[in-house]
């Protein structure tokens, strides 16, 4: 006789939510197979395409390195500064969706149904969306970006020919230490806090929402089926995922080629350990084997621990550069560079009508569209880690704390870094490449061999996080959606990733020329979150109807 | 000698686990033990459930299906993880824990070249369980 034992393991009850109804089974497509000794589950064609694709660019922009690096780079200037206002206006919408979710009655619908509780602790979860998201960035533009705009803002405007040269933002503070202090820190954590995480929370929230609660595969095809309806699982879905697939895997090959390159500035500055292609191939190579670690390792033995001890090293260093440092002038920094952001916000989010246009489209139509062109791999990561939380805390979460940390970091790093030049005269740090300025910084500190070391493990790590949170998410993209492929598609991505990096970086100019092409897909994809804004709104109604 | 004999299914390739649901029911029968089927999903959408919900709903189906045809007394266990492909040894385990089998009967492929990297999935149970463990290969 069958009996039923109750509560073993599930996360119940789960509650009422709204089902779509479709006729597509996950995995239907799928093509399950062995090659060798190893089992193989992948989706067809998207398995196949998307690794055919990236190979046939490799190659493309290796044996035209000149014709390769001329059209990625008119792609990118085209896109840049050729859309800048759609790029502009169209995270101005994701802020302001994020924000209404916030405060209307939908924000009580909760991921995984009504019942459903969270699947990681609040800690972990935190750790994880940081790590994902721009752990890495923080370590490079920390002291780099406030440090830029103060020096552009304090140097005024330049015009020619009625057209702004300066790459200030806004109207510049010619002279003024003080205004000119207050707009670079506005203008970078404008960058860093609001906007790209309402770029991420859009496509997690999407992904999470049609997966957790609508029964679809966990893809970015799924959120396309309010509108396509059955024929997201046909060919308009396959190219919306092998796109996905593409941005994410050369994403990431591009910043762990860069990443390695900085790491190695780093080693040579602490160590004096050359810098050269060799230590860079030897770096990647160390950064995708402790991925490959930690991707067997799976989400809650690798991920998890990984970002953990991340989240841990930063906060260390984090605090002891705060201690070190001036405390109370960072500490009443922080407040002020809130307020100048919050003072600056409608004029530097404006996105018609600019007149620093070097500003405008060289530093924020760029970062968008480097946000928008990562928004698969990090919003499907989220996705993955958020199953439980109310739509509520979910963008609160993703929104609010996140965009609150970088505030923080940059006050503390950038704001150490523009005192050691007024004050103490130190402009190492103003003088250095991008990848030495954290170093630089940390150099003026007391135990620069301690906190520099610090600083490598972070990048490196950070690098890591990167690499197989990256793995797992094209898994299971090309898998169609299923999480539980053979554990061997997840180790051929992660080394997959680790060889496109290594030929790109010794290839001249590769790596740049394909960076100029991932962000050039930052075009598409904001219109595919701009359809993805709707379909969360649709979806969320429907969730809110179901009694 | 056997009370309980626990029994780790995919449901995704039930067709293949012919020889171990036989082996655990023949044994079932000749100790009159209860048959607990096992079955392990992530919380996303699979090919086998939408839901954890469902999937559990489809196990027990599948356990009083089992149960009928063999005339035996089934029962079923349906366990979540975040991440199957790699938790799926410790989450058997851990269901070994909560349903008290005092066997466990479990399919899995003849050793390959693989194994010495990623051990099967009955290799690791039958090292690690405190029960008795029969691998039907």
């Amino acid at each position: 006789m069958a009996e039923t034992t109750e509560n073993q393991g599930i996360p119940e009850p789960e509650g009422k939510s709204q089902i779509i109804d479709t006729d597509y089974e996950i995995g239907q497509d799928n093509i399950e197979t062995q090659i060798g000794p190893f089992g193989l589950d992948v989706h067809n064609p998207v398995f196949l395409i998307s690794g055919m694709c990236v190979i046939a660019f490799v190659f493309y922009a290796l044996a035209l390195p000149d014709q390769a690096g001329s059209v990625f780079s008119w792609m990118f200037g085209a896109v840049t500064k050729g859309f800048d206002w759609f790029f502009l206006g169209a995270a101005n919408i994701f802020v302001i969706f994020c924000l209404l979710l916030i405060v209307l009655p939908v924000g009580k619908v909760r991921l995984g149904g009504a019942d459903a509780r969270p699947d990681y602790t609040y800690m972990g979860w935190f750790a994880m969306l940081f790590a994902a998201g721009m752990g890495i960035g923080l370590m490079f533009y920390g002291v780099s970006e406030p440090m830029s705009h103060f020096a552009s803002s304090i140097g005024g405007t330049a015009t020619e020919g009625g057209v702004r040269t300066d790459w200030a933002p806004l109207g510049a503070a010619a002279g003024d230490q003080q205004a000119a202090i207050e707009l670079a820190f506005a203008a970078t954590i404008f960058h860093w806090g609001l906007h790209p995480w309402a770029i991420y929370a859009v496509v997690a929230l999407a992904l999470a929402l049609f997966s957790y609660n609508k029964g679809l595969p966990l893809t970015i095809r799924s959120a396309f089926y309010p509108i396509l309806g059955d024929r997201v699982w046909g060919w308009p879905g396959h190219v919306i995922d092998i796109l996905a697939v593409f941005a994410t895997l050369f994403g990431l090959a591009t910043s762990l080629g860069f990443g390695a390159t900085q790491a190695n500035a780093g080693l040579n500055e602490l160590f004096g350990i050359p810098v050269s292609s060799t230590t860079e191939v030897v770096l990647i190579s160390i950064i995708t084997a402790i991925a490959l670690i930690s991707v067997v390792r799976g989400l809650d033995g690798g991920v998890k621990v990984l970002s953990e001890i991340n989240m841990g090293l930063a906060a260390l260093l984090l605090l002891f550069v705060l201690i070190a440092g001036p405390t109370i002038a960072i500490l009443t920094g922080f407040v002020d560079f809130l307020a100048a952001y919050l003072t600056h916000l409608p004029a530097l989010s404006n996105p018609i009508g600019r007149e620093d246009v070097n500003f405008s489209q060289g530093w924020t139509s760029f970062y968008w569209a480097w946000w928008i062109s990562w928004s698969p791999f990090v919003g499907m990561f989220i996705a993955r880690v958020s199953r439980g939380r109310t739509v509520r805390e979910f963008v609160v979460c993703v929104l609010l704390i996140p965009s609150l940390v970088c505030v923080l970091w940059m006050s503390v790093f950038g704001g150490v870094a523009i005192q050691q030049v007024i004050q103490d005269g130190y402009t190492a740090a103003q003088e250095a490449p991008l990848e030495l300025k954290l170093f630089k910084m940390l150099d003026a500190l007391p135990l620069t061999q301690i906190t520099s070391l610090i600083g490598i493990v972070l990048v490196i790590v950070f690098f890591v996080t990167s690499s197989d949170s990256g793995s797992l998410v094209i898994d299971t993209i090309t898998a169609g959606g299923k999480v539980d492929a053979p554990v061997p598609q997840r180790v051929f991505w992660c080394i997959f990733e680790g060889a496109v990096a290594i030929v790109l970086l010794l290839s001249a100019g590769g790596l740049q020329s394909l960076q100029s092409m991932v962000i050039s897909t930052g075009l598409p994809f904001t219109v595919v979150l701009l359809v993805m804004c709707w379909a969360i709104w649709k979806g969320l109604l429907a969730e809110r109807k179901v009694k | 000698m056997f009370t309980k004999i626990m029994v780790p299914v995919d449901l995704a390739h039930a067709d293949k686990l012919e020889r171990a649901l036989q082996c655990a029911a023949d044994l079932a029968t000749h100790y009159k033990a209860t048959v607990v089927y096992v079955g392990v999903a992530a919380a996303t959408p699979g090919s086998v459930a939408h839901t954890p919900q469902e999937f559990a709903e489809k196990l027990a189906a599948f356990a009083a299906a089992q149960g009928e045809s063999a005339g035996i007394s089934t029962d079923s266990l349906a366990m979540t993880s975040h991440d199957p492909s790699t938790d799926l040894d410790p989450t058997l385990l851990d269901a070994l824990d909560q349903c008290g089998a005092d066997l466990v009967v479990m399919a899995s492929h003849i050793p390959n070249l693989t194994d010495y990297i990623w051990p099967s999935n009955g290799g690791t149970i039958a090292r690690r369980a405190k029960v008795s463990v029969m691998v039907v290969r």
